[in-house]
């Protein structure tokens, strides 16, 4: 990280040094005070509270974290639970044609708005809207859309084009198509801006070389100048793909899981049996299985961003 | 001699703002012609509207007797060698240099030869398999002119290709860019904003500002004989003295009354009556003591501060009321304070008019 | 003087009259620009639909809606729906419409605002200029925390914020949104500290300036722009906040997103699509003022929280 601001504590190193305790605590004093409720925060809440998730996840707790430890048991019975394996699945099948369609729309919108054209900015602003409404509000408006009676399928029967057919919502093979449109609407205006600074933040020489040597534009975007938004996509993915992990609000607004079981996802499934299912040692294990996941995507991004020979361009 | 460059009536403007107008220039086969100027002259401009990068609002352009004005970059003939160096930096040197080719479609035998060529004679065959990211600057900007190497083109425009490098560097590969062409015989437009660059590659210079080509010639001459008053004080450093005056006939009266005959000087027009004036003078051609003493004028000066600069030392003193730098050898002691003899050959000074800034 | 110092051009290849000169001819409508414009366009329309039809059908009456259609615009617009959402739409438990979420959503968002800017700001501040021993180690599982699914913290804080004796209060909410906030928060004002210019903060420093008088007369006057983002950022995202809302305020402290959610979702009888949706346009209403008065601040917002240390 920013190995360049100056370490100016060290500055303050005079030179009577003080002992080892006298550093640790008297040292800095003001400044560690200010940092106080980060210190206070990381503790209790990023290490603590997600040790005591993790640790409780083993244990038998029902209405209160008090049972004894059951070692794997509760995810075992997860992985039994059918509601658990959709939820599991759901996201799966969700999280990679969202991740998938949210980075090619992003990326394609971006490149039409870089190619100087006119309206740039409304263009901007239609395509970022959404993005400042919140998960509820988007869910229902595509819900009211998707209503299969007086929604956008009613309308088109009505007007005489009665083989339409868009009831996704209330179908269970397509209501995750449902959660779908809403989510990229939602979502794909605010990939689009990462994509757009990522091109305008491409050298303007290498696009005049790319023209002298005669590489067709097409091929420049593939050849040069996604190579070098490397950046820009790999935070696009970890940041799209936290958020498919977290995907709650929007599920409980546009469908609240249904039709039965066919839209649960695994954020609302915890949340659930924390909070109504009177199963707590489900709940957490199950969150434990979403921290897993996000491990699983975060650990490769940040060996590639901060390890390795921590070569950052 | 044969026009490898040539450049009708090109106007370009930006909205409103004329950034170039009605610009004339022809360029010579194998010609090293340097567009020199300050930031925001024109100069980079023209050069990229040469190659094709951007439109120009009027005029045409001639490469090698084809008029190139609605040409693609590519379909020019042209090489061109950017600032950035813009490098692909995803591609190895090897991929760098061939990738337009590759592009084009061509043979991949002949593509070998093209970049071994190029890698030789521009030295980068160690190179080759490395990326841009593990080059150093220098390093860098060969890979650069080797792009433009194996396009095997005509004319290579170069857009202040050393400006990002440090200054031993930039010396170093001044010298490389200037055996290529002694090499290659390409014709070669080089813009920058460095005056010695400028004065040390260039075959003739085109002196630019707002987007006017104020005066294009060989380096000797725009150093000796500058057309008017900004290309004057422009070109050299420490730059020209300038002394401002009255020229009536053969004398030239200082405003505080110093008389300075000028009956040697070359006129390039000879005006009649008094005409105010300023005279230029650069700094090696005013000599001290003994020297002074068979100059044309001399006078007494007395040494305000004096700068050793290792192989000569420059020296402030006043002369005609203005103040006045001039060089001498290190060998010269020289203390502030002491009254020296200067005097300079006004045949080797330059005269201006005050107004129009023209050399008379 | 003569303009330019032109050579006389005596060469073969003098013009003729039908020489390309000038400027490329370009065709108006290339079949790029129609197939460019034509897919904004179609995007746009996407984007636009589900705003217009959210409008349309909130100042509907409901046979209209019922025996209308979804494209249509309304007959003889009225603002009753808004009323009754405002003031009379039914969650399942009260009747109370989405007035008294609006106002919790007020109650929450600014002291949220205000307490979580100020605490990302010193940490910045000192993250930048007064590293201590492990500041960096803290700050980095700070950024690791905040791609941490929500859920794996929740139960916890639920007991945390028991212990505390404020489960269900606006201070629980408030104590979580500031906790949530501050990774984005203070990467954001490290980042943009980092970028002031150091030898300011070294001259106030030999100057005989402390931490916080620096902090106060140095740093603060200058950070109004990054104190904007900030504003912009967490004004959105608290106000479109529903999880912590739902679970940490109480039945009587709901946000309007939960308020919302429940008028739609849990209401019984025939649903009023039309207050419904007037509900919806309501509770959008507070984020898109702020995302189309703050316009590029908004976008420089979004962007910024992408961007990593």
């Amino acid at each position: 990280m920013a190995d360049t601001a100056a370490p100016l504590a060290m500055g303050a190193e005079r030179v009577d040094r003080p002992g080892l305790l006298q550093r640790i605590f008297l040292h800095n004093v003001p400044a560690k005070i200010a940092a106080l409720p980060m210190v206070a925060t990381v503790l209790v809440v990023f290490v603590g509270c997600v040790a005591w998730t993790i640790y409780y996840s083993f244990t038998n707790s029902k209405l209160l974290p008090t049972g004894k430890f059951v070692g794997f048991d509760q995810y075992e019975r997860l992985f039994a639970t059918s509601r658990w394996n959709v939820s599991v699945w759901n996201l799966i099948a969700y999280g990679s044609m969202s991740l998938v369609f949210t980075l090619v729309i992003g990326f394609i919108l971006a490149v039409l708005i870089d190619q100087k054209i006119r309206f740039e900015s409304a263009f901007r602003t239609i395509m970022l809207y959404p993005f400042a409404l919140s998960f509820i509000v988007t869910g229902l408006v595509w819900q009211w859309i998707m209503n299969p009676t007086l929604g956008l399928q009613g309308t088109l029967r009505g007007l005489g084009w009665t083989g339409f057919t868009f009831d996704w919502i209330a179908n269970p093979r397509m209501v995750l198509f449902a959660l779908l449109i809403a989510g990229l609407w939602h979502g794909t205006g605010f990939c689009m801006v990462l994509m757009l600074a990522g091109l305008r933040g491409v050298d303007e020489e290498v696009w005049k070389a790319a023209r002298i040597d005669g590489i067709p534009t097409w091929r420049t975007y593939v050849s040069i100048v996604i190579p070098m938004m490397r950046g820009v996509l790999v935070t696009a993915v970890v940041i799209i793909g936290s958020g498919i992990v977290r995907l709650y609000d929007l599920v409980v607004a546009l469908t609240n899981g249904g039709p039965g079981i066919s839209s649960e996802v695994p954020a609302k499934y915890v949340f659930n049996y924390m909070f109504s299912g009177g199963n707590i040692g489900q709940g957490l294990a199950g969150a434990t299985m979403m921290l897993l996941t996000v491990l699983i995507i975060m650990i490769p991004w940040a060996y590639l961003e901060f390890g390795g020979k921590g070569r950052r361009t | 001699m044969q026009q490898s460059v040539s450049i009708r009536d090109l106007t370009l403007n930006f909205g409103s703002v004329k950034v170039l107008e009605h610009l004339n220039l022809d360029i010579a086969q194998g010609e090293f012609i340097v567009l020199l100027g300050p930031s925001g002259c024109g100069k980079s401009t023209l050069l990229n509207c040469i190659a094709g990068l951007l439109d120009v609002s009027d005029g045409q352009i001639f490469i090698s007797g084809k008029n190139v004005t609605w040409l693609e970059p590519k379909d020019r003939g042209i090489g061109m060698v950017f600032q950035s160096y813009a490098l692909y930096p995803q591609m190895t040197v090897e991929k760098n240099l061939s990738f337009g080719l590759r592009v084009a479609g061509m043979p991949k035998a002949e593509i070998d030869q093209r970049v071994a060529r190029a890698a030789e004679i521009l030295q980068i065959q160690p190179l080759l398999q490395r990326k841009p990211a593990n080059l150093s600057g220098g390093q860098r900007q060969r890979v650069a002119i080797g792009r433009a190497l194996v396009r095997d083109v005509d004319v290579f425009l170069f857009d202040e290709p050393l400006s990002n490098l440090d200054a031993k560097l930039r010396s170093d590969l001044r010298v490389e860019i200037k055996r290529l062409h002694q090499r290659l015989k390409n014709t070669m437009i080089y813009v920058t904003h460095d005056q010695i660059e400028a004065l040390t590659l260039a075959d003739r210079i085109a002196i630019m500002k707002n987007g006017v080509i104020q005066q294009l010639a060989d380096p000797a001459t725009i150093y000796n004989k500058p057309v008017n008053l900004y290309v004057a004080g422009f070109i050299g450093s420490p730059s020209m003295n300038f002394i401002p005056g009255t020229l009536d006939g053969e004398t030239f009266t200082a405003n505080d009354g110093t008389r300075i005959p000028v009956g040697a000087y070359d006129f390039v027009t000879r005006l009649s009556g008094a005409t105010k004036s300023v005279l230029g003078v650069r700094p090696e051609h005013i000599l001290l003591g003994d020297a002074a003493r068979n100059m044309p004028f001399q006078t007494q000066a007395e040494i305000e501060i004096v700068e050793p600069m290792g192989s000569e030392t420059l020296a402030w003193t006043k002369v005609a009321g203005v103040p006045v730098t001039f060089r001498c050898s290190s060998d010269i002691p020289l203390h502030v304070g002491e009254k020296v003899t200067v005097g300079f050959d006004i045949a080797r000074g330059s005269l201006f008019n005050a107004e129009s800034e023209a050399r008379l | 003087m003569s303009m330019t110092a032109t050579i006389p051009a005596g060469t073969p290849m003098a013009a003729g009259a039908n020489e390309p000169r000038g400027q490329r001819p370009k065709p108006f409508f290339t079949p790029k620009k129609i197939m460019l414009y034509t897919v904004l366009v179609f995007f746009s329309l996407y984007y636009l639909f589900p705003l217009y039809v959210m409008l349309t059908t909130s100042l509907k009456t409901m046979p209209e809606i019922r025996f209308g259609n979804i494209f249509a615009l309304p007959t003889a617009p009225s603002f009753d729906a808004w009323f009754k959402a405002w003031s009379s739409a039914c969650t399942g438990l009260t009747c109370n419409g989405l007035a008294p979420g609006f106002w919790n959503s007020v109650k929450i968002t600014i002291p949220s605002t205000i307490v979580s800017i100020f605490i990302a700001a010193v940490n910045g501040y000192a993250l930048v200029n007064w590293r201590f021993k492990g500041s960096e180690i803290f700050f980095s599982i700070l950024i690791f925390g905040s791609f941490i699914p929500y859920q794996v913290m929740l139960y916890p804080l639920v007991m945390i914020t028991r212990e505390l004796g404020i489960f269900g209060s606006l201070q629980a909410v408030i104590l979580i949104h500031t906790i949530f906030g501050m990774p984005i928060l203070t990467l954001l004002f490290r980042n943009y500290f980092a970028s002031l210019p150091q030898e300011l903060f070294k001259a106030a420093r030999v100057d005989g300036a402390g931490f916080w008088r620096i902090f106060f007369e140095i740093m603060l006057p200058m950070s109004l722009p990054i104190f904007v983002v900030a504003l912009i950022l967490q004004i959105t995202g608290i106000w479109n906040d529903f999880l912590f809302g739902v679970v940490f305020a109480g039945n009587v402290n709901y946000p309007m997103t939960v308020q919302l959610n429940n008028i739609v979702n849990s209401a019984q009888g025939t649903p009023e699509y039309n207050v419904n949706m007037a509900a919806t346009v309501l509770t959008g209403l507070v984020p898109l003022t702020v995302y189309f008065v703050s316009g590029k601040w908004f976008v420089r917002g979004v962007a910024a929280g992408a961007v990593k240390g």
